[in-house]
C-alpha cells in the first residue's frame, strides 16, 4: 500500500497569483493513497525540500508528488531530496502547475481546477512506480572534433592541454578554415595568418593530437561516453610519411587549369597542389578530375620528380575506427550562392565580388599579391561600393532570415584597408542597420567613417548594371537624403550572407544531433546550455551553432572543451534507468521496435523462452539499456504490447489520463 | 471615411503587412520611376503605417508608378509596395468619383506606337 505525500508550491507570486494553492494541497488530500499534504512558498528552497525530508520521514512515505515548476526545473532537485531520505529517486513525480496551469491561465477558478486535475494525475501515476536504479556505462577517454578551422582548433587545443587525446577530422587538405582565408581580422587589424598559423602548428605538434586531414565522418554509432566512429581518410595519392613537402610536385605539373579554391578560384593551380604555404600537414594533394595521369594515363611528372617517393597513384580511401567518449561538431560556414540575386550581377560582371574574395584580394598571400587590381582588367579601382545584407535579413525565400552578424565588422575592415592604403578611392556603403555591439566594434566602425571618411549611406542598392561604354553603375536609395543616387563603381563587393556547411546536416543525422531549420546546430538551452547538443555526449563549437565571430568562436571553442573535459573526467557515467523492456514471453519478434528505434538500441536474438507449455527457441527483442534514450517509440511500434518503458508504462499513463478524465 | 479608414481599406485591398518592412530601401533602390515620384516606394509603406494616406492620393506620384513590380520582386521582406500604390490609386479613383481617363480624350493619346493593350489597361487602373 503506497502512501503518498503531496507539496504544492507557491513559486512566490509565479503559481500562488492565479492558482489558490492552499486549496489544491486540500483537495488532493482527498486522494487515495495520499497521506500528508502541505504548501510552501518556494519548495525548492532549503526550507522547502526540508519540509519533504521530515515529511518523508514521519509520515513513512513511499512516494512523493510535487505540484511546481516544469520538470525540467527541479525534477532533479527533488528527486535528490528524496533519495536523501531514503526514497528512491525513482518515486517522485513532478505534476507541473506552473508553465502548463499558472502562467497561461487568467482565472483563478479555471486555474485551481487545472492544478488539482494534474496533480491528481501525478498521483495516479506514482501509486504504479516502482523504484529504479540507474546504471552505470564507462566513458572512453578520448574526445573528437569534426572541423579543423579555429574553432575546432581550439577545442582541441584546449582538451588537449587537460591531457586527453584528441582527435580532429577535418574534410579539406589543410586545417586552418575560414580564418586562413582572412586578412586581417577586426577589431585589431592583426594579421588573420598571423594569430592562426601558430595554433595551427600547435596542434600538429601536440603530442594528445591527431590530425585526420582530408577525411570525412563515414559513420557514427553508440552514445555518450561509448561513441564508434568510423572515419573515412580519403586518398591524397600522396604518402604523408614519406612527403617532406618540398612542393617541386605542385611545381613540376603541367596541368594549370584547377580553380584555387584558396583563393576562391580567383587564380589556378595545378592538379597536385598544396592548398597554400602554412597548409598543415605541409602535404600535397591530387585533384583526380583535374589530373593527366587520373584522366588520360600520361604523365606522372610529379611521381618521377618526387625525391621522397611520396606519390602513389594507386593509393585507396583508408576508413579508421575509432571510440570516443565525446564528439564536438565544429562545422563552420560558407557564404551563401548569389545564384538568385541577379540585380547585383555577381554572375555577369567579374568587378562584382563577394567579401570572401575581397579578403583574397587584399591579402599578401592572395592572387594579387595583396594589390588592390579589380579582376576584369588588374586596374587599381578608384571607386569601391560595398553591399550589406545581400541575402541575410531575408524572408523572401531568396536569402536567410537571419542577420549573419559578421558583415558589419568585416565591411568597416575592408573600406577602412582601401582607405588607409590607398586614400584617393571613394568608398562608399550601403547599409540596412550597422550593427556593432562588442567591445571595441563600435569604436572600430566610428573610425571608418571618421577618421578613413568611409561614405555610409542608409539604403539598399537596388540594382547593379553596365551603362554600355563597360562602366558599371550602382543605383540606390539614399533614405536619409531621400533620394536614389547612381554611382558609378570600379568594384562592387557584396556581404554575402552565410550558412552552415552543406555537410553539417548529414552529420547531425549520424550523430542524432538537432538542428533549426536554417541548419544551425540547436543547443540544448539557449542561455543555460549553449555549447551543448541536446543529445548526450555531442558538443557544439564555432559558427555551426550560429553566426559568430573569431572572438565569440574562440570563447565557445573553450567552453565546449571544458564541457568535454569534465564528461571525460569521469570514470563511469549514470545512465537514464527510464528505458525500454520488452517482455520475452508477449514479444512475437516482428522487429518493429527494431526498425522505429533512432538510437539503433534494439537487437534481436534467439532465446529459450518458457511460456508454462514448455520450452521453445523463439526471436526476440533485446534492449540495450546503456543505448535506449527512452523515448517510447518502441512501445508505441509494438503490436502485441511486449514493449514498455519503465518509469512511463502504458499502464502508469493510462492510469494519468483516467485520472484527468475522471 | 477618416485617413485611418483609408489606410485600413488600402492595406486591405492590397494585402500588405507594412509592419514587415525593415526600412532597408532597397524598393525605392530599385524604382525605374523614382525621380518622376514625389513620394517613393518606401515612403507609400511608411506613411501608410503612419496612417499618413491623404498625401498620398492626392499626388501625382499614384499615375507615375509603372506597376513594373521591381520592388516587389526585390523586396528582401515580402513587403509589396507596388500593391499599395496600386490600392491607394484605387482609393483615389473611388474617391473622387471622375474617371482619370476619359473615353473622349482617348483620340488625343492614340498614336501609332501605343497599343491597344496599353489603353484597356489604363482604362482599368483609372476609371472608377
Amino acid at each position: 500500500m503506497q502512501r503518498i505525500g503531496v507539496f504544492v508550491c507557491h513559486c512566490g507570486s509565479n503559481i500562488a497569483a492565479a492558482v489558490d494553492v492552499k486549496q489544491v494541497a486540500e483537495t488532493l488530500k482527498n486522494e487515495p493513497n495520499v497521506v500528508f499534504a502541505a504548501d510552501y512558498p518556494y519548495m525548492c528552497s532549503e526550507n522547502g525540500q526540508q519540509l519533504i525530508r521530515n515529511a518523508i520521514k514521519e509520515n513513512q512515505l513511499t512516494g512523493v508528488v510535487v505540484c511546481s515548476c516544469s520538470p525540467r526545473m527541479h525534477e532533479a532537485t527533488f528527486r535528490k531530496t528524496a533519495e536523501e531520505s531514503g526514497l528512491n529517486p525513482y518515486m517522485v513525480e513532478i505534476a507541473n502547475i506552473r508553465e502548463q496551469c499558472s502562467w497561461i491561465h487568467k482565472d483563478r477558478m479555471t486555474a485551481t481546477a487545472k492544478a488539482v486535475v494534474l496533480g491528481r494525475a501525478a498521483i495516479a501515476k506514482v501509486r504504479l512506480n516502482a523504484p529504479l536504479t540507474a546504471g552505470e556505462s564507462p566513458v572512453v577517454k578520448r574526445a573528437l572534433v569534426i572541423g579543423g578551422g579555429i574553432a575546432g582548433i581550439q577545442t582541441a587545443l584546449d582538451i588537449a592541454e587537460a591531457g586527453y587525446p584528441v582527435d580532429i577530422v577535418e574534410k579539406k587538405p589543410t586545417i586552418g578554415g575560414k580564418m586562413a582565408q582572412l586578412d586581417k581580422t577586426f577589431p585589431t587589424l592583426d594579421c588573420a595568418a598571423c594569430i592562426l598559423t601558430p595554433k595551427m602548428v600547435e596542434a600538429a605538434q601536440h603530442e594528445n593530437i591527431t590530425l585526420y586531414t582530408y577525411s570525412e565522418i563515414e559513420e557514427v554509432k553508440g552514445y555518450v561516453g561509448n561513441f564508434r566512429v568510423k572515419i573515412r581518410k580519403k586518398a591524397r595519392y600522396v604518402h604523408e610519411d614519406l612527403c617532406s613537402g618540398c612542393g617541386v610536385c605542385t611545381q613540376k605539373c603541367p596541368s594549370r587549369k584547377g580553380g584555387n579554391e584558396f583563393n576562391l578560384s580567383l587564380d589556378k593551380r595545378g592538379a597536385i597542389y598544396i592548398p597554400f604555404a602554412q597548409a598543415i600537414p605541409n602535404v600535397p594533394v591530387i585533384d583526380t578530375e583535374q589530373c593527366l595521369k587520373f584522366k588520360t594515363g600520361k604523365c606522372g611528372l610529379c611521381q618521377m620528380n618526387c625525391a621522397a617517393k611520396a606519390i602513389d597513384f594507386s593509393q585507396q580511401d583508408e576508413i579508421v575506427e575509432q571510440e570516443y567518449g565525446a564528439i564536438v561538431a565544429a562545422t563552420g560556414f560558407n557564404p551563401i550562392s548569389l545564384d538568385k540575386f541577379g540585380e547585383f550581377g555577381y554572375q555577369t560582371y567579374p568587378d562584382v565580388v563577394t567579401s570572401l574574395e575581397f579578403e583574397r584580394i587584399l591579402n599578401a598571400a592572395g592572387p594579387t599579391k595583396g594589390h588592390l587590381e579589380r579582376p576584369s582588367d588588374g586596374k587599381p579601382p578608384k571607386t569601391l561600393v560595398f553591399v550589406q545584407c545581400v541575402g541575410s535579413r531575408d524572408t523572401s525565400g531568396r536569402g536567410k532570415e537571419y542577420c549573419s552578424k559578421i558583415c558589419c565588422m568585416y565591411t568597416a575592415k575592408h573600406a577602412m584597408l582601401v582607405r588607409e592604403k590607398y586614400p584617393d578611392t571613394e568608398v562608399y556603403v550601403f547599409y540596412i542597420d550597422v550593427r556593432t555591439p562588442g567591445k571595441n566594434f563600435d569604436e572600430f566602425y566610428r573610425r571608418a567613417v571618421e577618421q578613413y571618411g568611409v561614405h555610409y549611406i542608409k539604403g539598399m542598392v537596388g540594382k547593379v548594371y553596365d551603362d554600355g561604354a563597360g562602366h558599371l553603375m550602382v543605383r540606390a536609395s539614399d533614405l536619409l537624403a531621400n533620394e536614389q543616387l547612381t554611382i558609378s563603381a570600379d568594384m562592387v563587393i557584396l556581404a554575402a550572407a552565410t550558412e552552415p556547411d552543406k555537410t553539417a546536416r548529414s552529420l547531425a543525422t549520424m550523430l542524432t544531433a538537432s538542428m533549426d531549420t536554417n541548419d544551425f546546430f540547436t543547443e540544448a538551452h539557449p542561455k543555460l546550455r549553449p555549447v551543448e547538443s541536446p543529445t548526450a555526449g555531442v558538443f557544439l563549437s564555432g559558427f555551426c551553432q550560429g553566426p559568430k565571430d573569431i572572438p565569440e568562436t574562440v570563447s565557445q571553442a573553450g567552453a565546449a572543451a571544458v564541457k568535454v573535459i569534465g564528461l571525460l573526467s569521469k570514470n563511469k557515467l549514470k545512465s537514464n534507468p527510464c528505458v525500454a523492456r520488452s517482455d520475452s514471453l508477449v514479444c512475437s519478434g516482428c522487429s518493429n521496435c527494431e526498425k522505429v528505434c533512432p538510437f539503433g538500441a534494439i537487437t534481436y536474438t534467439e532465446a529459450e523462452v518458457n511460456d508454462g507449455t514448455g520450452k521453445e527457441i523463439r526471436r526476440i527483442a533485446v534492449v540495450n539499456e546503456a543505448v535506449c534514450h527512452g523515448c517510447g517509440a518502441c512501445t508505441v511500434a509494438c503490436p502485441s504490447g511486449a514493449m514498455d518503458l519503465k518509469g512511463f508504462s502504458s499502464n502508469q499513463i493510462f492510469a494519468e489520463v483516467d485520472a484527468i478524465c475522471r | 471615411m477618416t485617413e485611418r479608414d483609408y489606410c485600413e481599406e488600402a492595406l486591405l485591398l492590397s494585402g500588405v503587412h507594412p509592419e514587415k518592412c525593415m526600412k532597408c530601401g532597397k524598393c525605392s533602390g530599385a524604382c525605374p520611376s523614382y525621380d518622376e515620384m514625389e513620394y517613393h516606394p518606401h515612403q507609400f509603406v511608411d506613411m501608410i503605417a503612419k496612417g499618413q494616406i491623404k498625401k498620398l492620393m492626392e499626388s501625382e506620384s499614384l499615375y507615375h508608378c509603372l506597376s513594373c513590380f521591381v520592388c516587389v520582386e526585390r523586396c528582401p521582406r515580402n513587403v509589396m509596395p507596388a500593391n499599395l500604390v496600386e490600392a491607394v490609386r484605387t482609393l483615389r479613383e473611388r474617391s473622387i468619383g471622375n474617371d482619370r481617363l476619359k473615353p473622349d480624350d482617348v483620340a488625343a493619346l492614340l498614336d501609332e506606337e501605343t497599343p491597344g493593350q496599353l489603353l484597356m489597361a489604363a482604362f482599368r487602373k483609372y476609371s472608377k
